[in-house]
């Protein structure tokens, strides 16, 4: 393994500050899955890569399935400190990267004249307002100028205009962020950096083209079985699979908005609060509506599993 | 590898799939990552590298099979049935090696109670020796010919006798009340298995394929388009699904794209009070214009759709994306007809769910008048008599159709009447622009009326056009 990677070209020339965090995709699933997040293979494939290519990786898939999850998961798994981006209509630079502290700037330029010695000079004043001391870091300069292990999670990352998309570009392919009056701020460690989106617009192929793409849909009856059984605590295996079984049918349906997984898990609460151990015709039909946001839903799923008798 | 690697490339490229230069790269570098000898994690560096949208995971796939079938499925899979029980075993090995021989050391029901064993345990290696025995014995594969192996899949399909298979896999588990939660439960499951199996038998017809007449020749063969690239009137049942998921996130992006055109682009009228009020910081010049916030109108929509036969299935496409967005119009008014015209709007109204308003009016929505041959001159005087009134300025007017009108007047008038009215009139054809204008297709007649004439084969087309309405 370590003759391999040292066969990867690093194109960054970042080799000094790169310490490979995992070993294999298995290693990465076992990381994941002892902070209770269970990975596909798919999943641990890509974040195996992340690592190594150093990419960042853009989530994208169906709400509740985990996207963010992952990151955080990430985060913890490595102990590494989790800085959250949320990305909004409308942000900018100002609150995505830096930002001056003009107030502060302003107060000491202030100072400078009131006091005593008026002769300070314009030049050492220049340099000394547009210093550490007056920037205000936001999270993509945090990320950037941590000295410990950092995971960077860009949320949402669709709601920015395309437009605004072009400033996570430099920090998302170099590591870096060029600030006009202190140069270029190189990253001291590698960040990994993940990036959901919910699809509500197509992200620009320039953003695309600098990450690694991980589509995150729906686990399949054996795993979320199994996640069922490590969140949910007092569910019995049988009980378990019987609501992944369920569940799986109602995606199956044509509803308008199929259960995610975070909805499967606080059906699985409800049905443990209430005692049920077996899913019964009347269990379903009283609890349908945890599984289920809408009501036309509600009733195309009863017609279908239950029959007419609902 | 870098060779396979590049062919894979070409391939996805070919598909419709953009691979840029950098994430070919990429991927070479991320094979070098990882463990070349697993090949769900070559798939997975591959796709993640190369592949940056969902909808085109069903075309990735696909190539990959062709492309990455043979080493592993032929070699560790052989390996994986050794440990299997004595006859399988014997036999996989003994017919896999002749490749397309006559098959007959297995008996039917061995191999059915193989299949099953193999479904009802999901093991994978036995159910790819027993599809690898199912080919050999029932797909009659003949080396050399140019065929996309759908045949053989369903020659293989046949003979397996599935709903047997899927009545046994369901009571695997003891006798089951019918019609109860259980039942169905345990059907989906079945059902799941059952389509492993045919993917497991499809994915050995493609492998043997390949070995006869190599990766690139294959995949010519059986490349489809994406679903944003395919004919909305050829298109297969399965390929019809996977448009109607893709209509649900390209409607989303849609409605965002247009609210956000909306809102930028020009500014509002002058707002002079609050100019002159910013014009006192800078002694009474006005340097910074405040203009208004904008407030453009939002256009309605008619929406006139053939839904005869022959382009059903577009009009339905675009009923559901203009209904699926039409919080981004102040009002979207459909009508339907084939020789008679019926309003649809109420079906979209009344229920939630746009499918069953697309049902509601396949069934419901009286649109046959005589013959059920779509009468476009018919169904627009129609239009004219009843709603013409309604069309304003604001409304743009949409005529769907092939106009194929079976040798009807054109009353062609109509439509000019309505773009007086209207702010815009346009027509969609579904058909390729090649074949306007032959046989019963008076397309040239109506162009002259309309502020334009759109062909809208597909889901891409048609996207790109409602995004230029509001």
């Amino acid at each position: 393994m370590t003759s391999r990677r040292a066969e990867v070209e690093d194109p960054l020339g970042l080799d000094h500050v790169r310490e490979p965090r995992f070993g294999s995709p298995d290693e990465v699933g076992a990381a994941l899955a002892a902070h209770k997040y269970l990975a596909d293979p798919q999943t641990a494939s890509v974040v195996f890569l992340a690592d190594r290519l150093i990419k960042p990786v853009l989530v994208e898939g169906p709400a509740g399935t985990g996207k963010t999850q992952l990151g955080k998961t990430v985060a913890e798994a490595l102990g590494a400190r989790l800085i959250r981006l949320q990305c909004y209509e409308g942000i900018d630079e100002s609150k995505a990267l830096y930002e001056w502290n003009y107030r502060k700037q302003l107060l000491r330029i202030q100072a400078g004249q009131s006091g005593s010695d008026r002769s300070v000079d314009w030049h050492e004043l220049e340099g000394d307002i547009f210093s550490d001391e007056f920037l205000l870091t936001r999270p993509l300069l945090e990320a950037i100028r941590a000295t410990e292990p950092v995971v960077l999670l860009i949320d949402e990352v669709d709601r920015v205009e395309v437009e605004t998309e072009a400033l996570l570009l430099e920090v998302l392919s170099d590591y870096q962020v060029s600030i006009p009056e202190l140069g270029t701020l190189q990253a001291t460690q590698l960040p990994l950096v993940f990036l959901t989106s919910n699809n509500t617009r197509e992200l620009s192929e320039a953003l695309k083209r600098r990450c690694l793409y991980l589509h995150l849909s729906y686990p399949d009856v054996e795993r979320e079985r199994a996640i069922v059984l490590s969140r949910v605590p007092g569910v019995s295996a049988a009980l378990a699979l019987r609501i992944a079984e369920v569940v799986r049918t109602l995606r199956q349906l044509d509803l308008r908005k199929a259960p995610s997984v975070s909805e499967t898990l606080d059906w699985a609460r409800t049905l443990v609060v209430l005692g049920r151990d077996e899913l019964d015709d009347e269990t379903v039909g009283e609890t349908l509506h945890v599984l289920l946001k809408y009501q036309s839903d509600v009733d195309k799923a009863t017609k279908e599993l239950l029959g007419n008798r609902a | 590898m870098l060779e396979l690697l590049g062919a894979f490339v070409g391939e996805l490229r070919a598909a419709g799939i953009p691979v840029s230069t950098t994430e070919h790269l990429d991927a070479a570098r991320a094979l070098v990552a990882v463990d070349l000898m697993e090949r769900e994690v070559v798939k997975a560096s591959l796709a993640a590298t190369m592949v940056k949208d969902e909808t085109h995971y069903a075309a990735f796939d696909l190539a990959f099979e062709i492309f990455f079938a043979t080493v592993p499925a032929g070699a560790l899979g052989e390996d994986a049935g050794e440990g299997e029980d004595g006859d399988a075993a014997s036999g996989a090995q003994g017919q896999a090696g002749q490749g397309g021989g006559a098959g007959g050391q297995v008996s039917a029901e061995e191999l059915a109670e193989m299949l099953f064993r193999a479904l009802r345990d999901a093991d994978q290696a036995a159910l790819g020796d027993a599809a690898r025995l199912a080919v050999t014995r029932f797909a009659g594969v003949e080396p050399g010919r140019p065929v996309g192996g759908t045949y053989y899949l369903y020659r293989t399909l046949r003979n397996l006798d599935l709903d047997a298979l899927r009545a046994r896999l369901m009571s695997a588990e003891g006798p089951i009340p019918p019609g109860s939660l259980a039942e169905r439960l345990a059907r989906d499951d079945a059902q799941g298995r059952i389509e492993q199996l045919k993917r497991a038998v499809q994915a050995e017809i493609r492998r043997r394929l390949v070995e006869d007449r190599g990766a690139a020749v294959l995949a010519r063969s059986v490349r489809r388009p994406l679903p944003e690239d395919l004919d909305v009137m050829h298109a297969t049942r399965d390929e019809l699904a996977a448009m109607h998921r893709a209509l649900v996130p390209l409607s989303r992006k849609l409605a965002v794209r247009l609210a956000r055109k909306r809102r930028k682009g020009h500014h509002g009228a002058l707002d002079l009070r609050r100019t002159v009020r910013a014009s006192m910081s800078t002694g009474g010049v006005p340097i910074t214009p405040i203009f208004k916030p904008p407030r453009p109108a939002k256009p309605e929509i008619f929406v006139i759709a053939d839904v005869s036969g022959s382009v059903a299935s577009f009009a339905r496409f675009t009923l559901l994306l203009v209904h699926a967005i039409s919080s981004q119009f102040r009002k979207v008014r459909s009508f339907v007809f084939v020789d008679g015209l019926d309003e649809a709007t109420r079906f979209f109204e009344e229920t939630q769910d746009p499918h069953e308003a697309v049902m509601r009016i396949n069934t419901e929505a009286d649109v046959i008048y005589v013959d059920g041959h779509s009468d476009y001159g018919r169904a627009l005087t129609l239009f004219h008599e009843r709603y013409a009134s309604d069309v304003s300025r604001r409304a743009s007017v949409l005529v769907l159709g092939d106009a194929r009108n079976n040798y009807h007047a054109a009353q062609a008038w109509v439509l000019d009447d309505l773009r007086q009215r209207a702010r815009a009139v346009y027509w969609l054809n579904p058909e390729p622009q090649g074949y306007w204008d032959s046989g019963d297709s008076i397309v040239a007649t109506y162009a002259p009326h309309c502020d334009a004439v759109v062909e809208c084969r597909t889901l891409r087309q048609l996207e790109k056009f409602v995004g230029t309405l509001a």
